[in-house]
């Protein structure tokens, strides 16, 4: 899960690390406020939206003033922003943080995420600050420096300031560096992250560490014991059929495609949506049902299958293990019963219980096309989704 | 022969009143595995279905029973410490069926783990592995499989039920078919399963079924090349997924590699892996492999060699 990075830096702040002082503003006279409150000759705008790559689009400015904050505020909310990692339809801006400005003497970048080859949480320095880690990575694969962290030790503080060292750091701002690197760890443990990314950090004239901006995400399987961090989650940063399905506990992902898929195992999905591709057709989404899904969750997927007004063709591929091909059965029937199914609905399935799931179809007087192997499913699909396509 | 488990594994099935676990846990008595225990903290002294014991603790059930696997249906929020509690049993194979379990619980476990190298974890989120008509541990469903010579290794559950599958019906039994799970911090991977197919003298091929995300594919590749004799049917799933989707860049960067489809089909290719196109075809790319080694024997150069001693 994504947060903001006003909501990041709060989380930052609660855990030690040295961030800018700041103030969250909905529209144009709560920033102008929130600048005078905060004082001083210089302030940051920034649009809060969880797209990065917010500076090329225009979402984060300096203000000289605080009449010059409520300007820039004014023009920043409401405007759809277009980053490159939005997509061309740009991400709406419904909140600007307002941050002080501080005096930059040099610009790094301080990284934290899980590398999976060696499992263990991972610390990344560079003195690229302000670049992407990625084009760090692609060009100058020797200015990144790593750290990996002993679970059972945690981060030490030898560790910390040995990247200090790379980074070339000297004096006082060794040791900032290195308290900040800490707390940055002990913020991302205490609350389950899979990403922390402090770019740029700044090292300032007077020695002081700070980030400047603040990326991080946490793991969705530890929200329970993280009550607070889930309570941060923006629902208009979230796709509506993505959300709805992660209410019910499904796995789906919107794609631009016509033919709406209903798979179990993320593996199975994405290997039928390539099977899509390959047929000649286009898949609307990915959905994974996961294992443990019932009757009602199935009537979910089905329903936000059959609500995207895109579909022409709705392909069911189930091989039951954990999964029980009636259960499938009995919630294709239900939600065909609740939502008027007029798109054709082509059905695969394989594994437990097979046999029930069959007959529950046929004797559901329901028009279904049966397949009888994920080739011959995708075929079916794609052929059955071209003679809905109006020329 | 087989890889890992066969009709002498005795299996521990941890939650084993829970309602995963026990539907799971008859099926695999269904299947003939060998389930000697149950475990279920607070239902110690009761028996499952009549036929097999309950204890309160995994160090009791092995204890008396000389358990020496163990399979976990335990809940997300408890599934690490029922992995330890196994580890600390001596259970030799833990195999986690569990889904959802939170990555830093998996980073301290797979840190116990490595200081505990008698013990192997398979998983968490897997479907756990089976060697047909003799022991079947997790989740999938046993009537597809057939005893045989073909091992299949994966990390998608569903995709191995497709490849056993589509082997079965070409007449084409498994040695044993793993799952090794989806989730960014597990036990067993694609390289250990593989150096025991290559070694058991059961196993003639192997498929191999990868994804899209992490370096685990690209690592097997270049164990096929260096290590392998035995053909390698392989295949990457979600060569059409949108990049960036399931995992941000900031893993990639630190593994220092490409994870997509494409790169991972690349090389794969290089090191001497059939790669096949789609899903569909897992069967018949194995079959066509089977089929050009038998018409060039030469094709097999430790049987070749073996004969020519003869």
């Amino acid at each position: 899960m994504k947060v903001h990075e006003y909501q990041a830096k709060q989380i930052l702040r609660m855990s030690g690390v040295a961030v800018p002082r700041g103030i969250l503003a909905t529209n144009a006279f709560e920033a102008e406020d929130a600048a005078r409150q905060l004082g001083g000759d210089v302030f940051m705008v920034k649009a809060q939206i969880h797209a990065g790559g917010r500076g090329k689009g225009g979402g984060v400015k300096v203000a000289r003033s605080a009449a010059d904050v409520g300007d820039i505020a004014e023009r920043m909310l409401g405007m759809k922003l277009k980053t490159p990692q939005t997509g061309p339809e740009g991400q709406e801006v419904r909140k600007v943080y307002i941050e002080e400005g501080c005096r930059i003497a040099r610009e790094l970048y301080l990284g934290m995420t899980l590398d999976r080859e060696s499992g263990r949480v991972t610390l990344m320095a560079s003195n690229e600050g302000g670049v992407e880690i990625e084009e760090t990575a692609k060009h100058h694969p020797e200015k990144i420096l790593k750290v990996a962290v002993d679970p059972i030790n945690g981060l030490s503080p030898f560790q910390a300031r040995q990247l200090a060292h790379g980074l070339k750091l000297q004096g006082e701002a060794v040791k900032e560096f290195a308290q900040f690197a800490m707390s940055l760890y002990r913020a991302y443990m205490a609350n389950d992250g899979t990403l922390a990314e402090i770019n740029p950090l700044a090292v300032t004239d007077t020695g002081k560490v700070v980030a400047l901006d603040a990326k991080m995400s946490f793991d969705d399987n530890a929200l329970w014991r993280h009550s607070r961090i889930g309570q941060l989650r923006d629902p208009y940063e979230e796709e509506p059929k993505e959300a709805q399905a992660r209410k019910h506990g499904l796995s789906y992902i919107a794609l631009d495609g016509d033919i709406g898929c209903m798979v179990n195992g993320a593996g199975l999905a994405m290997a039928t949506m390539d099977l899509i591709l390959l047929s000649g057709g286009r898949p609307a989404n990915f959905l994974d049902v996961g294992g443990g899904a019932d009757e009602k969750t199935v009537t979910e997927a089905f329903k936000i299958l059959l609500g995207d007004a895109t579909v022409r063709a709705v392909l069911v591929n189930i091989f039951g293990g954990i999964m029980k091909c009636d259960v499938i059965a009995n919630g294709i029937v239900a939600a065909a019963r609740q939502v008027k199914l007029n798109i054709p609905l082509v059905v695969r399935l394989e594994g437990t219980n097979v046999k029930q799931g069959k007959q529950i179809l046929a004797k559901s007087g329901l028009k279904i096309v049966a397949a009888d192997d994920l080739g011959d499913a995708a075929r079916k699909a794609v052929a059955a989704a071209k003679s809905r396509r109006t020329p | 022969m087989s890889i890992l488990v066969d009709k002498n594994t005795r299996v521990i099935v941890q939650g084993i009143t829970g309602s995963a676990g026990s539907f799971h846990a008859g099926q695999m008595l269904d299947y003939g595995t060998k389930v000697v225990a149950g475990v279920t903290p607070g239902r110690g002294g009761t028996v499952f279905q009549e036929r097999v014991p309950v204890f309160d603790t995994v160090h009791e059930a092995v204890e008396r029973t000389g358990a020496n696997a163990s399979v976990i249906f335990v809940p997300p929020p408890f599934a690490a410490d029922s992995i330890l509690e196994a580890a600390d049993a001596g259970v030799a194979l833990v195999v986690c069926i569990t889904e959802g379990i939170p990555i830093l619980d998996m980073v301290r476990v797979r840190r116990y783990l490595e200081v505990t190298p008698s013990i192997r974890l398979l998983g968490p989120n897997c479907p756990g592995l089976i060697t047909p008509g003799e022991c079947k541990i997790g989740i999938m469903p046993g009537h597809i499989h057939k005893p045989g010579r073909i091992g299949v290794v994966s990390r998608s559950g569903t995709l191995t039920y497709e490849a056993v599958k589509q082997l079965s019906d070409l007449g084409h039994g498994q040695s044993t078919a793993v799952g090794i799970g989806g989730d960014p911090v597990n036990g067993t991977s694609f390289v250990d399963c593989l150096e025991r197919f290559e070694a058991d003298p059961g196993t003639d091929a192997v498929i191999m079924i990868g994804e899209i995300g992490g370096q685990q594919e690209t690592k097997a590749a270049r164990f096929v090349k260096e290590h392998m004799k035995k053909p390698v049917v392989g295949f990457i799933a979600g060569r059409t997924a949108p990049p960036g989707k399931r995992m941000g860049h900031a893993g990639a960067v630190i593994s220092g590699g490409e994870d997509t489809a494409e790169a991972k089909v690349a090389i794969m290719r290089e090191c001497g892996i059939t790669v096949c196109e789609a899903a569909n075809l897992l069967g018949k790319c194995m079959h066509e492999v089977l089929l050009s080694r038998r018409q060039k024997p030469s094709a097999r150069p430790a049987r070749a060699a073996k004969a020519a001693k003869k």
